[in-house]
């Protein structure tokens, strides 16, 4: 089984959002940039299937020279080979269609990205690249299983989850649940050598428009200073929430 | 050239999310000066989508469709838009909308903006504010495409009701193979998700321990409010990851979210800041929920919740 992990190079969960260039552009200085949450989950379940099942796994991003270290250390996570189209992530359909050819090109039977990206959130690229590439999708998954050219999925739904059956080729949107936090890996000094070793091909972009354009960004306006209410007067709290904030 | 709106319905019955994109689409036919058209999926009663400015609705009734299938769903969304000649879709952000939003734009070629929040500030170019950056930023975005798809996030533009009716027509569109099929469906069909839910009562660590729940499920039990919980509690396995909020798990868009004994990770709260109002119940007063939150209480939550609930009680008792 050949799968392909697509990798989002995207700001540490901990980091402050700021923007330049008059608002157009994510401000990374002092950012450090991370594989996307959701796709290591992903990542760490195709490791499963290397493991046990024999399966190759190559990891794909989409973007400049700048994200090759993310990409690195999806290799020295455990990854067999590692490309990056070389092109700048304009939108969510773009980047779909420049993996659409990456996909048409290596044959592969599973491709796992996550649900969404934690800096744009756009949810989108998973779908349309199963849509593009007319494979079937499963998005939300929290559990998969392959057994030859059969799938069988856990999904979540909203108040619950879902249990499918598909076959392959599928497009994964996966999430929490793929793995659990506490079996992600955490490169190793050999993974991390042998990383370097391990092909990164770059390859040049497909001609396509995006079909979105991002005109700039806009920060929350800064919040009020919160009230306080004493812990023996609550009702004063009841009172707040239903006068005030009209919430109950 | 109506726009198209796909009102999901969950047992015949339409989910508050399909009245909200029912409003979005009305503001946005009103800014170009056209109609809206609804279309249902095996919903009993479609009458109601007059009130919210629906001005034609086409009811798909067809038992294959009784499971959601993404692909399928997309399909028929798409060839009503294609009857309608409708060049702007728009579709809510519940879990199966977001699953089958991005196979719906692949089909109608249609530019796709997700999470959306407002109304277009200008339809030509068609331009919309979506969050970003897990709620810590907002991005404005065009979308260039001759056919336009718009995914409203929850509880964002609200519901807005209109005094009109809807004309209704039966439409059959072809149903394509499902490739995906449905084996098992796990939902507490008592509980209140925490998707829907209008208030969310959620809990961390400092609980304690997972068996100091019930006071967390009463207090929500009173409210009719979903229970949630913060990462550290879903990690350690005293909650399912079905109820973690923040940026790996749920968002949260609820009007009400009670936030007790959770200190305030900036990824958590990243998850939770599209709610309307917060509330927070910390010992700590240095807490830094206390800075993201509008009413706090600094007390210890295994008096502050027992005696909140008396409170609400109460205070439900006289409504």
């Amino acid at each position: 089984m050949k799968i392909l992990v697509c990798i989002s190079h995207v700001p540490d969960t901990t980091s402050k959002i700021n923007f330049t260039e008059g608002d157009t552009k994510f401000d990374t200085n002092g950012v450090q940039f991370v594989i996307n949450p959701n796709d290591e989950f992903g990542l760490t379940r195709a490791m499963w299937f290397k493991e046990k099942q024999g399966a190759t796994v190559t990891v794909v991003n989409v973007g400049g020279a700048e994200t090759e270290p993310t990409l690195r250390k999806a290799l020295a996570i455990g990854a067999d080979e590692a490309i990056r189209v070389n092109t700048e992530a304009t939108d969510g359909f773009a980047v779909a269609k420049q993996l659409t050819k990456v996909i048409e090109d290596g044959g592969y039977d599973l491709v796992i990205a996550g649900r969404e990206s934690i800096d744009y959130n756009g949810g989108m690229v998973p779908g349309m690249i199963a849509g593009l590439t007319n494979a079937n999708f499963v998005n939300n998954c929290i559990s998969l299983e392959i057994e030859g050219t059969n799938a069988t999925a856990t999904r979540e739904i909203d108040g619950g989850k879902e249990t499918v059956t598909t076959a392959l080729p599928l497009v994964i949107g996966g999430q929490k649940g793929l793995v659990e936090e506490s079996d992600l890996r955490i490169p190793n000094m050999r993974g991390i050598m042998m990383a370097r070793k391990k092909p990164l091909q770059v390859v040049e972009p497909v001609a396509t428009a995006s079909e979105t354009t991002s005109v700039r960004f806009e920060k929350p306006a800064p919040k009020g200073a919160v009230t306080l209410v004493a812990s023996d007067n609550l009702d004063e709290l009841v009172n707040l929430l239903h006068n005030e904030a009209k919430v109950i | 050239m109506s726009v198209l709106v796909y009102t999901e319905s969950e047992q015949g019955k339409f989910k508050k999310v399909a009245l909200e994109v029912a409003s979005y689409a009305k503001a946005v036919a009103n800014q170009l000066g056209t109609t809206v058209t609804a279309v249902t999926i095996n919903t009993s009663d479609s009458s109601t989508l007059g009130n919210y400015g629906v001005d034609k609705v086409l009811n798909v009734t067809n038992a294959t469709l009784d499971a959601f299938n993404a692909k399928a769903y997309a399909d028929v969304i798409k060839q009503a838009a294609e009857k309608e000649g409708a060049k702007i879709v728009i579709v809510s952000s519940s879990a199966n909308s977001k699953y089958l939003a991005p196979l719906l734009a692949v089909g109608l070629h249609a530019g796709f903006a997700s999470n959306v929040i407002e109304a277009p500030s200008s339809t030509s170019p068609f331009t919309v504010k979506r969050t970003a950056f897990t709620n810590k930023a907002f991005n404005i975005t065009t979308i260039n495409t001759d056919v336009k798809l718009v995914a409203v996030s929850h509880n964002s533009f609200g519901l807005v009701e209109n005094t009109g009716s809807a004309s209704a027509e039966d439409f059959a569109p072809a149903i394509p193979d499902f490739a995906v099929n449905v084996q098992s469906v796990d939902k507490a069909s008592d509980k209140v998700s925490i998707a829907d839910a209008e208030i969310v009562v959620s809990a961390g660590r400092g609980l304690k321990g997972p068996e100091n729940w019930g006071m967390i499920e009463e207090l929500a039990g009173v409210l009719g409010a979903a229970t949630a919980c913060s990462k550290p509690v879903s990690d350690l396995g005293w909650r399912p990851h079905s109820e973690h909020v923040g940026q790996t798990g749920k968002p949260v868009a609820a009007n009400l979210y009670i936030a007790i004994g959770i200190s305030g990770a900036i990824q958590h709260l990243a998850g939770i800041n599209a709610s309307k109002v917060k509330v927070v119940i910390n010992t700590d007063p240095e807490a830094p929920f206390f800075k993201a939150a509008d009413y706090g209480v600094v007390g210890d939550a295994f008096e502050v919740v027992p005696a909140l609930i008396e409170k609400l009680k109460a205070f439900k008792a006289q409504q």
